[in-house]
């Protein structure tokens, strides 16, 4: 063990009990569970102060996460762990519910009761005409709760509680319009998604279980140093498995983007802000693990990269508005599993969370308040001119472009440049491949971005008719002028006021520094490829006239991006049809073959015992007889075992 | 209480009275049968509480012992005694029964499902039948309650006997109510599944008699013949002995499980049954099957345990998939869940052959959280049936629209059927597969794919009934929601599984003492962490 890990991942692994304020820790989770209790099984009575309720759950959370924040602050190792009681006691698997307070889980915290309190109030307004708005409400808290075990537990089953916790969560609010088949459809393929990666996830508890005899992060981490290479590695497989599935990592991603079926205020607060991230915190969470296994860090960086092509790569060819910021989403977690694999650029992985959780709830609920003035047109090409009717929305959405794409001084300049250096600073081959990818994405980024800014709010209005675009209510544009104030100015805070870095340095690890670019470089390199980004966007969405319907005869690799590069396709012929086959032949075979032969065997049975019946004149006796007689056959058997030995 | 109140016994009788004064009202008075099945019931429910806190967690293994010579010539004895095993099986027992009454209150009013098809197509009917006036045949509601109550205590002395003659005298008792049930108030093709249920039980009963049988001849030849369990735990015998007798045993609890492949009764079985009866018999009867695995072939048999045990482990996760996949594959809801159970009981199994800790704890705790999770799934399914009159998935559509309680507690049985961490199931499938990973790391594997085709299975089923545009079978024209007694009926089982699920210390404690018991009798012991050192090992907070 290097000194350098005796010192900082020593440390790992060692939580302090929590006391004064942060003893009351569990009334994060108490407030939204209640809240969600209520609204769900308060019936009609509920239906006008229930979302309010919700709102003041979450609100109340927040305010409770700030005070423990500063608790926090104040410790002197700052941590804090609450037992709350045995889980699962099994002789020597001992699973305590316990919640873990640290810089980590403190962050995410106020990530996520923060952008959550804004969606429940812009939900307020997006979703005042539904009939069925208690139950929604009552859901986003029942998301919030769980969220909030997923990431206080302190042990990796407790994670796994809120880890599928969410996932019923983003189930039940992807078909909350469950009458539209299309939702339904969408919000199982994310379940089932999910639940592939959750195995992952689960298996890796086993193998913890079976190697070290413990799941609680104190037992793991501060044993991950006796872990095995091998199964080290496949613990950080088995983990980024998991990670995969709800992070809408490559090749678990499609769902992500069918996920937009949801309501919009959904889209901005799961599936963007806060759960699709879960996964950058496992595996920021498990640092332990991955210090002591360089191949899966290896593997992680590499679904990284190829997760933000992926992502880039189609979102410059959808014109579903949902869609695009979808595959952006995919596409900048792909940036965050890019820092996480790099030893001690956790914190920069956080860093490009937090402030994507801004940006990109922004611009979602931006999308929402153009589609609530649009009828819920979603269609791009449908659009245009948009900028003078909703000089809000405009507005906002412009705040989350820029940050998106990295301009200085807005929040994405910040965290992704930071990202993109720490690709580059890791050397060699490595270093470079993953460097320059970051970088052409940030290019591809800055073109698919300005394509949906110039298709919405500018050039000519391809409106259909009936529709009458107005700006949003203030109770939807407050909650978006906040996440564009944070668009513009989480980044700086974050990183030179804050102090990010060292504030979770004890939960990621140092990050020791040699550059290989000078950081100087690094930006330049990354604004001119985002200024090319933009200029050919430019030439293409505001010189020429964009058609209503896309146009045919482009190449294929544009017609490959439309259809997702035929990752649907694929899972459809290599999965789900053969797993049809499978289904219907075993059906066949339990019916024909299996059932087949004892019916068979029945039938003769049943003649048998018919001519019995005939013969004993009723059916107990011939049930006494056959007893009888099998235990003869067998006492006889007994006698010629016993004889044979 | 005092130690020799004899729980057991009291509890057990208390339906059979109750049953026979069901016998003494008049036929007619319907409801009034009704509220004394309902009544007998709840004091069971409320006795077995009395008895779970009578019982002492750290005491003698076997608790509320009571012994009384039977046939003495062959040393047969009644003999009963709860070990933590046969206690949270018994609650199980006292908690369904009065669910089931409750909620199958109006089901054997109605005419034979034939008959209410044949209203259901008058129009054509009316042409054929015409002249020939169809008097609806009425099945007996009293009959029907005295069978549940009969039913209830044999399910009760087939846990709490502790001689293995007696326990076999209950295993076949058993069988007799719940063929009635099956064949006298079940679906169209009731006397088929009814037939094929008890030949396929007959058949395996006749293979555990003849094991009976060759186990009091061992114990004879050895002094004293006898059939009491504890003196027949480590009787010597040799290897070939042991797994001829250990295969009886197996056989007979494998189709009553059902294991793969003895699983093909089960379909028609709980497809036909009426759904009181099918929550009894995939609830309870069939756990008889797995208690019956750990109580008796892993500690009478150790060594064919352990020889025959990875077979065993073969067959489950076997049993895990191929439940699944079929589970998908049907279009008859009552199948379908069925099915859904074969894969369950697969992982039970998977849960008690790998000798560990955790997965024998975690079975018994599956075999609990089983019986809630497919009563409420088989419950709400019912309620649905009983509505739509018809069992087929693609006629329906979209009922949460109409029905949402209906909807919102079919997913919520549904979340339970797929081991949704928060509900009890989870638990306990979490225990079987952690235990089974530690000693079978492939089957575990495996195993665990089962919990993917789960997801699939349940959430299929769920979208294409309760989500999407609504439509109703053909000549349903709406479709109402959850009764208040509905409710009733179903809410206790949903709420077990959330305290359970969040809270399961009070069974662990008392399922842990009689687990570690088996594992002595079996001699087996739990692996070690391979390379660290347990929770001992993290530092002290």
């Amino acid at each position: 063990m290097s000194p350098l890990l005796a010192t900082e991942s020593g440390s790992a692994g060692q939580y302090a009990a929590a006391t004064g304020t942060l003893e009351l820790l569990w009334l994060l989770v108490a407030f939204p569970l209640v809240g969600a209790a209520v609204l769900l099984l308060g019936g009609r009575r509920a239906d006008s102060w229930g979302p309010y309720l919700a709102i003041a759950a979450c609100g109340a959370a927040f305010l409770y996460g700030v005070l423990a924040l500063f608790a926090l602050i104040g410790l002197e190792d700052r941590t804090a762990d609450l037992q709350l009681y045995s889980w699962v006691p099994v002789r020597e698997l001992q699973v305590d519910f316990g919640l873990l307070f640290d810089p980590l889980s403190a962050t995410f915290t106020l990530l996520i009761t923060g952008v959550g309190l804004l969606i429940h109030i812009y939900s307020l307004g997006y979703m005042s005409h539904d009939p069925r708005r208690r139950l929604f409400f009552g859901y986003l808290n029942l998301f919030i709760a769980a969220m909030l075990v997923l990431v206080l537990g302190d042990s990796f089953l407790a994670l796994f509680l809120g880890w599928e916790g969410v996932g019923l969560a983003s189930y039940l609010l992807i078909s909350f319009w469950f009458y539209k088949p299309d939702a339904a459809t969408a919000a199982k393929k994310a379940f089932i998604a999910n639940r592939v990666g959750d195995v992952g996830l689960l298996l890796a508890i086993f193998l913890m279980f079976a190697a070290l005899g413990t799941t609680s992060f104190t037992g793991v981490f501060s044993q991950a140093e006796l872990l095995g290479a091998g199964t080290a590695t496949a613990l950080g497989l088995l983990l980024l498995l998991g990670a995969c599935g709800k992070s809408g990592q490559f090749p678990l991603h499609t769902w992500l983007p069918d996920a937009m079926e949801g309501p919009t205020p959904v889209s901005a607060l799961i599936h963007a802000a806060t759960m699709v991230t879960a996964g950058v915190y496992l595996i920021a969470r498990a640092t332990p693990i991955y210090d002591v296994t360089d191949t899966a860090r290896l593997v992680v960086g590499i679904i990284g990269a190829v997760t933000i092509l992926i992502g880039a790569i189609i979102g410059c060819a959808y014109d579903d508005i949902k869609k695009v910021l979808a595959y952006s989403t995919v596409s900048q977690i792909g940036y965050m599993f890019l820092a996480v694999s790099i030893p001690g650029a956790g914190a920069i992985a956080i860093l490009h969370l937090l402030t994507h959780g801004f940006f990109k709830a922004c611009m979602f609920l931006s999308a929402g308040s153009v589609m609530h003035g649009m009828n819920d047109q979603v269609d791009m090409r449908r659009f245009g001119g948009l900028r003078t009717v909703m000089p809000v929305t405009f507005g906002c959405m412009l705040m989350g472009y820029l940050a998106i794409i990295g301009v200085p001084p807005f929040a994405g300049f910040f965290s992704k440049d930071l990202v993109i250096e720490a690709a580059f600073d890791q050397g060699g081959a490595r270093g470079v491949v993953m460097g320059s990818v970051a970088v052409l994405a940030a290019g591809l980024t800055a073109f698919y971005m300005t394509r949906l800014m110039l298709m919405t709010f500018f050039g000519e209005k391809r409106w259909t008719d009936d529709v009458h675009p107005h700006e949003s209510p203030p109770v939807m544009t407050g909650p978006m002028a906040l996440l564009a104030v944070g668009s513009l100015v989480s980044g700086f805070v974050l990183v030179h006021v804050v102090d990010l870095e060292r504030w979770l340095e004890p939960v990621t690890g140092e990050h020791k520094v040699e550059h290989v670019l000078a950081p100087i470089v690094v930006s330049l390199l990354t604004l001119t490829v985002v200024a090319a980004g933009v200029f050919v966007a430019y030439t293409q969405y505001a010189k020429k006239p964009i058609p209503t319907t896309a146009p045919a005869g482009v190449t294929p690799l544009t017609l490959a991006a439309r259809r997702n590069l035929y990752f649907d396709a694929l899972n459809e012929n290599l999965l789900m049809r053969p797993g049809q086959y499978l289904t219907r032949a075993l059906v066949f075979v339990d019916n024909r073959g299996i059932d087949g032969a004892v019916n068979g065997l029945a039938a003769a049975v049943g003649g048998s015992s018919g001519r019995l019946r005939r013969i004993q004149n009723g059916f107990v006796r011939s049930y006494a007889l056959s007893m009888f007689g099998g235990a003869a056959v067998v006492v006889a058997a007994l006698l010629v075992v016993r004889l044979g030995l | 209480m005092s130690d020799s109140f004899p729980w057991l016994t009291v509890i057990g009788l208390v339906p059979l009275i109750g049953a026979v004064v069901l016998g003494l009202l008049p036929r007619t008075a319907t409801r009034l049968h009704k509220s004394v099945a309902l009544v007998t019931s709840l004091v069971v429910l409320a006795l077995t509480i009395a008895m779970c806190v009578a019982f002492e967690p750290g005491g003698d293994r076997f608790q509320f012992v009571q012994a009384y010579d039977w046939i003495s010539a062959f040393g047969v004895q009644y003999a009963v005694g709860a070990d933590g095993i046969a206690l949270v099986l018994l609650a199980l027992i006292a908690v369904l029964v009065p669910v089931v009454i409750l909620a199958s209150w109006n089901d054997a009013d109605a005419a034979p499902p034939e008959q209410q098809i044949a209203a259901g197509t008058e129009a054509v009917g009316a042409d054929v039948a015409s002249g020939v006036a169809v008097r609806p045949r009425r099945r007996s509601v009293r009959t029907f309650f005295v069978l549940v109550l009969v039913l209830e205590t044999m399910m009760i002395g087939v846990f709490a006997a502790t001689d293995v003659f007696l326990f076999y005298v209950f295993f076949e008792a058993m069988l007799i109510p719940m063929y009635f049930l099956i064949g006298s108030y079940g679906g169209p093709r009731r006397s088929y599944a009814a037939m094929k249920f008890l030949l396929y039980s007959l058949a395996g009963g006749l293979l555990m008699l003849a094991a009976v049988i060759g186990l009091y001849v061992v114990s004879a030849d050895q002094g004293e013949g006898t059939f009491a369990f504890e003196q027949l735990v480590g009787l010597e015998m040799s290897t070939g002995v042991e797994i001829a007798l250990f295969s009886g045993f197996f056989i007979a609890f494998a189709i009553k499980a059902p294991l793969f492949p003895f699983h093909t009764w089960l379909p028609d079985a709980g497809a036909e049954a009426p759904v009181g009866g099918a929550v009894l018999l995939v609830g309870i009867l069939d756990k008889v099957g797995t208690f019956g695995f750990l109580r008796y072939c892993l500690p009478l048999f150790p060594e064919a345990s352990r020889i025959l045990g990875p077979y065993i482990i073969v067959l489950c996760v076997i049993g895990i998939l191929y439940g699944a996949l079929l589970a998908m594959g049907q279009k008859d809801l009552k199948r379908l869940i069925s099915y859904t159970s074969v894969a369950h009981f697969g992982f039970i199994g998977l849960g008690i052959f790998a000798f560990t800790t955790q997965g024998q704890t975690g079975a018994v705790l599956y075999m609990v959280n089983h019986g809630l999770s497919t009563g409420a799934l088989f419950l709400v399914a019912g309620f649905l049936i009983a509505r739509g009159r018809s069992r087929l998935v693609p006629d329906y559509s979209g009922v949460a629209a109409a029905a949402p309680i209906l909807a919102g507690t079919f997913l919520i049985a549904g979340l339970s059927a797929l081991a949704l961490p928060g509900l009890s199931t989870f638990i306990s499938e979490f225990l079987v597969l952690i235990g089974t990973f530690s000693r079978y790391p492939v089957a575990a594997v495996l195993a665990a794919i089962g919990v993917i085709l789960a997801a699939i299975y349940i959430l299929l089923a769920y979208q294409r009934t309760m989500q999407g545009p609504l439509r109703l079978p053909a000549g349903v024209d709406k479709i109402r929601d959850l009764h208040l007694r509905e409710v009733m009926a179903v809410a206790p089982l949903l709420a077990l599984m959330i305290f359970l699920g969040f809270y399961p210390k009070p069974l662990t404690d008392v399922i842990n003492p009689a687990v570690e018991a088996t594992m002595k009798d079996t001699g087996r012991t739990d692996p070690t962490p391979t390379q660290g050192r347990g929770d001992a090992a993290a530092p002290a907070r």
